[in-house]
């Protein structure tokens, strides 16, 4: 199907992004690499009046060395993450994550700010930045506010951004040792089930996705000691919602084999 | 923006996506447009040097940009590897999708010198075919980048 018709602007300043985002209200749209959006406009999901394409803005693009850890501009796309050798060194858990979203040529044009910001629940990078408890850096029009992974995302495709805010950027802090591992049908289809795994300072965080409307941190399993107390105790972190193929149950099972996997990298 | 090599200067609406823009505006066919949502990879053209989905991208947004589809490559001569070797495989039916396929292989073949099966498949997995089944595809690819298969 075609996209309904909409107005187009590519500001190239912050001031000008915010000052339309302000003037149309809930008419506009913040348009990324367009990976999600535009979908969403050919099957006439969304009909927005205006949309703002952030893509010519200086400032939220870049991978840039942090005294501890890595900033990521929200403009830097899948495939640059994949690549990158200062992502491979520092946040090696997004390097290995990245491959697992979609295919070359989507990965070439989508953001990570577009995947955390549209807060899908099966999406990679959102248990990422939770796994690392990395931190959001949003931009409005009064300047600029940060807040943790953990507390940004709040439900299915709803995050603590506000109308007219637009995402920055994500810090992550370093981490000794990290693991992402998930299950899909296809190469590059959305997850049934991941994990993104680390460890810092001998403290494990386990953090799931596709296991409920958010990425889920398994707070027990993370405690545990051992892996057979790690996969008892996951029973109580975890409810995952069914889909169409998979039970509840079975969504329970893969993330006990997942979490072995993970436990026995980490 | 530059297609093909030749610069085209346009008025557009701006909710023409470059698939779109390339076929009716340009009588660039050879992208075709199967899904529209971005699953099945027919409407693969490249941006600035990386393959991406043309349905996915609004005209506007290339605006400036250096645009290449099958048949700037396959009038340049990049493909003629592939092209053979699809022939010989057979790794094409109907034709559709192989648009798209060329233009995703010949990405894994700029980046790769050599490359397993698993690659090959991976870096094709966001190409549909719905008749030849993929084993001649892989097979054909795999010839042109390890010379065997
Ligand atoms: C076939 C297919 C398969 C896919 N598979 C996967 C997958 O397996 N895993 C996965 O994670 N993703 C997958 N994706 C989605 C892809 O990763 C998208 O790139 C990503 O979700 C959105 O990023 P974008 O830059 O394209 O955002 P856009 O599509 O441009 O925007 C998405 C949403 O975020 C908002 N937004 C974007 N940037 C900002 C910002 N900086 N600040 C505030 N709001 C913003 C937009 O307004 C919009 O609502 C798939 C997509 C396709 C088409
Ligand atoms: S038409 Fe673009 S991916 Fe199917
Ligand atoms: S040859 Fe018919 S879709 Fe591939």
């Amino acid at each position: 199907m075609k996209a309904p018709s909409f107005a187009y602007a590519r500001p190239g300043t912050l001031a000008e992004a915010f000052d339309l985002l302000e003037r149309h209200g809930e008419g506009a749209r913040i348009l990324a690499g367009g990976q999600s959006l535009i979908p969403s406009l050919n099957m006439r999901l969304s009909s927005p009046e205006l949309l703002v394409d952030i893509t010519g803005l200086a400032g939220l693009s870049g991978i840039e060395s942090l005294p501890k850890g890595l900033r990521i501009g929200a403009l830097v796309t899948h495939a640059q993450i994949e690549r990158s050798p200062e992502v491979k060194r520092h946040a090696p858990l997004l390097a290995q994550a990245a491959p697992h979203i979609a295919h070359p040529a989507i990965r070439n044009r989508g953001t990570l700010g577009g995947s955390l910001a549209l807060a899908d629940p099966a999406a990679e990078y959102p248990a990422c930045a939770v796994a690392l408890d990395a931190t959001l850096v949003i931009a409005g029009k009064k300047g600029e506010r940060r807040v943790k992974a953990g507390a940004f995302f709040k439900g299915l495709f709803e995050t603590d951004l506000r109308p007219g805010e637009i995402l920055a950027a994500a810090e992550f802090p370093p981490a000794d040792k990290a693991v992402f591992v998930e299950l899909a049908r296809r190469h590059g289809d959305y997850a049934i089930i991941g994990l993104a795994g680390t460890q810092a300072a001998s403290r494990k965080r386990f953090v799931f996705l596709g296991a409920g409307a958010t990425p889920i941190l398994a707070v027990n399993a993370s405690k545990a000691s051992s892996l057979e107390e790690a996969r008892e105790v996951l029973g109580k972190d975890l409810d995952p919602p069914a889909d169409l193929y998979h039970s509840s149950a079975t969504k329970l099972h893969l993330a006990r084999v997942l979490l072995e996997r993970a436990w026995n990298k980490l | 923006m530059t297609v093909n090599g030749s610069p085209v200067r346009r008025r557009i609406p701006a909710r023409q996506h470059l698939v779109d823009f390339l076929r009716e505006e340009l009588g660039l066919t050879g992208s075709h447009i199967g899904c529209e949502h971005g699953v099945c990879g027919a409407c693969t053209v490249r941006v600035d040097g990386d393959i991406v989905r043309g349905c996915l991208m609004l005209a506007v947004q290339a605006n400036g940009c250096k645009v290449d589809t099958i048949e700037g490559l396959s009038d340049s001569g990049e493909l003629e590897a592939l092209q053979k070797a699809f022939h010989e495989r057979n790794a094409l039916q109907c034709g559709f999708c192989t648009p798209g396929m060329l233009m995703a292989a010949q990405d894994l073949v700029l980046q790769k010198a050599r490359c397993s099966r698993e690659e090959i498949k991976r870096h094709i997995s966001g190409n549909y075919c719905r008749c030849t089944g993929y084993q001649a595809i892989v097979d054909a690819i795999e010839q042109v980048l390890n010379g065997q298969g």
